[in-house]
């Protein structure tokens, strides 16, 4: 689905009179391979290039060095940058930037309407779309009075609508109460599990990562870790050491460990916790 | 000393598009407290906190600044929003300048301080938030979310404020860059025995940081106490957007298993103190 080889990226900060002042090497020789149906987390420190990476995969940015190719499409393809992006759909952080329409349905079908799509199939599309972010009952609503995760999911509903292969949402429940980030995070999985779309999920919250088939961790431009989730939040030092941290289950269980308990490395539910604990 | 008489508000009063946000809110908030603010979204606590340094006036009730009314015609909300500092739930509303020095200078120049004052502080608050001295000439807007939401909690930090009020300041912040800030506000308001305000989405951090929660709901204040009083309600702060931290849940879990624990924890450390005690027994 999506497959990047020696993936580099420099941005060039430019002074006033717009000699060049720096250049960013926000990614620095990325491989990375999602197939097509996966559940990929991407970790990482402010500034690693997470976002980069997700505007490359949204032909936002041209890739300096190296190819990405989404869905088989080059990205540095000028004529192929509609079909990245209707492959690949973005999501961002700010629930409220991202709104277009005064109505629920209308900014739903904004996408498909922008693609060309005869309104009749737009219609279906955005009933579908809309059941399933579990937002059909707000269809007529305006969208301002929607919480902040209700929003997240019309703006998702919205990419639907386009029908994507792929979905890359960056931090969009960064701004979101702890409601508001259950039902995002169990949208996307049920988006993954029975519709098969491929969730790339940038997060700052690692409870949110645990149910993910893949976790990436991205350190000054470059991927340093990769691994299932039970894989890389067993390394606690390692994580730890790029700027990350581990869920508070596996975190406590770590801890105890320290005062001679024994408990498997990369405990990541409180069930396991428990099953562990009490044998 | 900051104390707010039944306070309320509602954004275009009188109009078709009324939208009442605070319902007397009344609230003592002594000096030295480090104080978390939890809601779900549109629950009023952005609103409560910009009625603090004077941004927004209410339209019912009274706030009290060290005993004196801040809407009296003599009283300066000019220098009262030097006292209060607010970092924003946005940070991109509150960057303009085109770098990053001159933008967290500009609180400090406006209080009309010598230039070497400015400096240091402009100097200490950037190293606090932990931005390093490459970024010094960038322009805000060139930065990452998190780089941007660092710089604006400097510009107030360079203010020195006595209260200090923070919406959502950790949001998009990696886990070191959260803990490191908190902490360093933690020490600071330690160092300076100031207030300290923090308006937040994340329940573990509010467990481990504050002395007191408020919980807003729909405009009202629904519960205020220590982190332990208000997250033994857990059951009850999912119905209304919220959580308590994990460990709160695991601890309760066990309880529930018949693991004798005295209470539920709401930090990792008090958990592994509690299971550890249990255990040795
Ligand atoms: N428009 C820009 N101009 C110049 N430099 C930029 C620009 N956008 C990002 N950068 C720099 O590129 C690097 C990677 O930034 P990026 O936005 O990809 O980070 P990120 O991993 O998404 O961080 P965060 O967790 O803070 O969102 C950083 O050093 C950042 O300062
Ligand atoms: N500028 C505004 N104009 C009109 N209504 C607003 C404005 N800002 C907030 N509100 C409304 O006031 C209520 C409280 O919002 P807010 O204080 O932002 O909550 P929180 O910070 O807890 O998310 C919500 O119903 C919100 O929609
Ligand atoms: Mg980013
Ligand atoms: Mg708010």
């Amino acid at each position: 689905m999506i497959k990047a080889n020696k993936l580099a990226y420099e941005y060039i900060r430019r002074d006033e009179e717009g000699n060049v002042e720096g250049i960013i090497r926000a990614l620095d020789g990325v491989d990375l391979e999602i197939k097509k149906g996966d559940f990929v987390a991407i970790l990482g420190h402010n500034g690693s290039g997470k976002s980069t990476i997700a505007k490359e995969i949204n032909a936002i940015l041209e890739p300096t060095e190296g190819t990405l190719f989404v869905n088989g499409l080059d990205v540095s393809d000028e004529s192929k940058i509609w079909d990245v992006r209707q492959s690949a759909g973005m999501v961002f952080q700010n629930p409220d930037n991202q709104i277009v329409a005064s109505l629920v349905e209308e900014d739903v079908a904004f996408g498909p309407e922008n693609l060309g799509v005869p309104s009749p199939e737009i219609k279906q599309r955005v009933a579908y779309a809309l059941e399933k972010v579990g937002m059909e009952d707000h269809r007529g609503s305006s969208p301002n009075a929607l919480s902040g995760g209700q929003k997240q999911r019309v703006a998702i509903a919205g990419i639907l609508a386009m029908k994507p292969k792929c979905i890359v949402l960056d931090e969009p429940t960064a701004m979101l109460d702890p409601g508001g980030r259950r039902e995002v995070i169990k949208t996307l999985h049920e988006l993954n599990k029975k519709e098969g779309i491929t969730i790339l999920l940038i997060t700052h919250y690692m409870d949110e990562v645990t149910g993910a088939d893949r976790v990436i961790v991205m350190d000054d431009g470059k991927i340093v870790m990769q691994g299932t989730p039970r894989e890389i939040f067993s390394k606690v030092d390692e994580v730890k050491s790029h700027h990350l941290d581990v869920p508070q289950v596996t975190e406590l269980a770590y801890e105890l460990n320290k005062r001679g308990f024994r408990f498997p490395p990369g405990v990541l539910t409180k069930e396991e916790f428990i099953n562990a604990l009490l044998g | 000393m900051l104390y707010l008489d039944k306070v309320s508000y509602t954004y275009s009063p009188g109009t078709a598009m009324a939208m009442p946000a605070l319902h007397e809110v009344s609230l003592e908030i002594p000096d030295g407290q480090f104080i978390g603010i939890i809601g779900h979204t549109g629950s009023g606590k952005s609103t409560l906190i910009q009625h603090l340094n004077g941004l927004v006036k209410p339209t019912g009730g009274v706030i009290y600044y060290n005993g004196r009314d801040i809407w009296d015609e003599d009283f300066s909300r000019k220098e009262l929003r030097t006292k209060v500092g607010l970092v924003f739930q946005y940070p991109e509303h509150q960057l303009f300048e085109t770098t990053v020095v001159k933008d967290v200078e500009f609180g400090p120049r406006n209080m009309k301080l010598e230039n070497l004052e400015v400096q240091l502080r402009t100097f200490e608050a950037l190293k606090t938030v932990g931005i390093s001295d490459e970024l010094y000439d960038a322009s805000p807007f060139d930065l990452s979310g998190g780089q941007k939401r660092r710089v604006a909690i400097a510009g107030v930090l360079a203010m020195k404020p006595e209260v200090l009020v923070l919406d959502e300041p950790t949001a998009g912040l990696d886990p070191a860059g959260r803990d490191e800030i908190l902490e360093a506000i933690f020490r600071i308001k330690r160092e300076r025995n100031i207030t300290v305000i923090l308006v937040s989405h994340s329940m573990e951090d509010v467990a481990r940081f504050v002395d007191r929660i408020i919980v807003m709901e729909h405009g009202s204040v629904k519960y205020d106490g220590s982190p332990k009083e208000v997250f033994r309600n857990y059951k009850e702060l999912e119905e209304i957007g919220l959580a308590a931290p994990d460990v709160t849940y695991l601890t309760a879990m066990l309880r529930e298993r018949g693991v004798g624990l005295p209470d539920v924890a709401t930090t990792v450390e008090e958990a592994a103190d509690m299971i550890e005690r249990y255990c040795k027994h």
